[in-house]
């Protein structure tokens, strides 16, 4: 029988270690598992290389675990935030890196890890400042850049509905980088608000199939980022 | 530089663009500017605007109270859907923008060469947090990219140039240019001005363009 749903947020992230590469899902406060994610700042590994479009907002969530210096490297499309001090001040100080990747570079260096493909062609940022240090080449008149698949040790997601074997839906733009992040993923961590029997969801409707995913928590009624930041809160 | 002179407004910039867009367009609308462009699709056009994070069809803001966090828009601000529209996941998103599925895409810029170059991401300011999100992709792989601009900078500086000083977002990707004082395509022959707004003239324009420019007005 296959159920992969743990007890807490805390279980499901116990096998993080120090320096491992987490992938976290979201689009600015969309898809953010922040219950995961304050449970991984609770568990306390550090060193950690973050795959992640934006580096948080507030003192919250991904912000809140870059503040408590478990962070050595993000890697990212967009680190500025209108609300957020956290990364430009570590990241002025220097004890963040930054790699800085064009989103669909992102999402398709992601998606490719996940597939077994160890790197493809692009366009996407040839002749710019951000082709330094990359391979170029010609194809149909056009110049492209190689670019790496990604994979990481952990991808930590967010779903609407899950069942116990993983199959997942999620809930409008929050779905974002979450479906290449859990094909991407080692171990797939995935909190949902609803978790129901295998059989609950429409085969035809399912996002991410369950093969894709390790553990399943239930968060049923998860904080969103914004309505924390507005009431100035802090993690931990 | 000539007299002061009196150009559109930032609504007015979006409304001239908007009337350029054909029925039927898959469109991608930047952050600032190019977002007012959604008020000014005029009721007889279907136009279906995608966003990077994962929606085609987006529709206007939600009503006080409600909207979904989870449904937002590129400057995270929350949306809403219309009639038709889809989610998909970030690899999905950029294969619409990379692949050439999008009619157009509609960018803001800090400056735009004569040869097409666009500077929309950096100033290359020494201690600025680098940030590029999608603008990249876009430019790399939607058919059409026009820019909605100020024509100069709060200074005064002309936007429209020679050469990009600041980083490029992509060389050679800008087919056409809307700004408070005209509208210009970007040619092999460089800038051409195709229309001027009411009490604009052609030489207001020149004097205000840091790089030649040629009337293309029809006679």
């Amino acid at each position: 029988m296959i159920d992969k749903r743990v007890g807490s947020p805390r279980e499901a992230v116990a096998g993080i270690g120090d320096g491992d590469t987490v992938m976290i899902g979201g689009f600015g406060e969309a898809g953010s598992p922040i219950e995961l994610i304050h449970a991984l700042i609770d568990h306390g590994a550090g060193g950690l290389t973050v795959v992640s479009n934006n580096s948080g907002s507030g003192e919250v969530g991904l912000a809140a675990l870059i503040r408590a210096g478990q962070v050595e490297k993000i890697v990212c499309s967009f680190p500025r935030s209108a609300n957020s001090m956290v990364f430009p001040d570590l990241y002025h100080a220097g004890r963040i890196e930054l790699e800085l990747v064009p989103q669909g570079t992102l999402a398709e260096r992601i998606r490719a890890g996940g597939a077994g493909i160890p790197a493809f062609y692009t366009p996407t940022a040839a002749g710019t400042d951000l082709e330094a240090g990359k391979e170029r080449r010609e194809f149909d008149g056009r110049m492209c850049l190689l670019e790496r698949g990604l994979v990481a040790d952990w991808a930590l997601i967010k779903a609407r509905v899950a069942d116990w074997q993983g199959n997942l839906v999620y809930n409008k733009t929050a779905r974002n980088f979450s479906p290449v992040m859990a094909m991407a993923g080692r171990t797939t961590v995935v909190q949902a608000s609803s978790v129901i029997e295998p059989g609950g969801l429409d085969p035809e409707a399912v996002i991410t199939p369950g093969i894709f995913v390790d553990h399943v928590v239930h968060v049923p009624k998860p904080h969103h980022e914004s309505e924390l930041v507005a009431r100035g809160a802090r993690y931990p | 530089m000539s007299g002061a002179v009196t150009g559109l407004t930032k609504h007015q910039i979006a409304r001239r663009a908007a009337r350029d867009i054909p029925d039927g367009s898959y469109v991608n609308l930047g952050i600032g500017m190019p977002e007012l462009i959604a008020l000014f699709i005029p009721d007889d056009r279907e136009i279906v605007l995608h966003i990077e994070n994962g929606l085609l069809g987006m529709g206007p803001s939600p009503e006080p109270g409600e909207g979904d966090p989870e449904l937002i828009n590129a400057g995270k601000k929350q949306v809403t859907t219309r009639p038709g529209a889809a989610y998909f996941h970030q690899a999905d998103s950029f294969a619409m923008i990379r692949g050439g599925h999008l009619d157009l895409s509609v960018l803001g810029a800090l400056e735009v060469a004569a040869n097409g170059d666009l500077a929309n991401w950096s100033t290359g300011r020494e201690g600025a947090i680098p940030a590029v999100g999608g603008a990249m992709d876009l430019v790399s792989g939607v058919k059409a990219v026009y820019v909605l601009t100020r024509h100069c900078t709060r200074q005064g500086t002309p936007k429209l140039v020679e050469r990009c000083s600041y980083p490029l977002t992509g060389p050679g990707v800008v087919d056409r240019i809307y700004t408070d004082l005209a509208v210009i395509d970007v040619t092999a022959n460089g800038f051409e001005v195709v229309d001027l707004p009411p009490g604009v003239g052609f030489d207001d324009v020149a004097a205000r363009t840091a790089a030649p420019l040629r009337d293309a007005r029809p006679a």
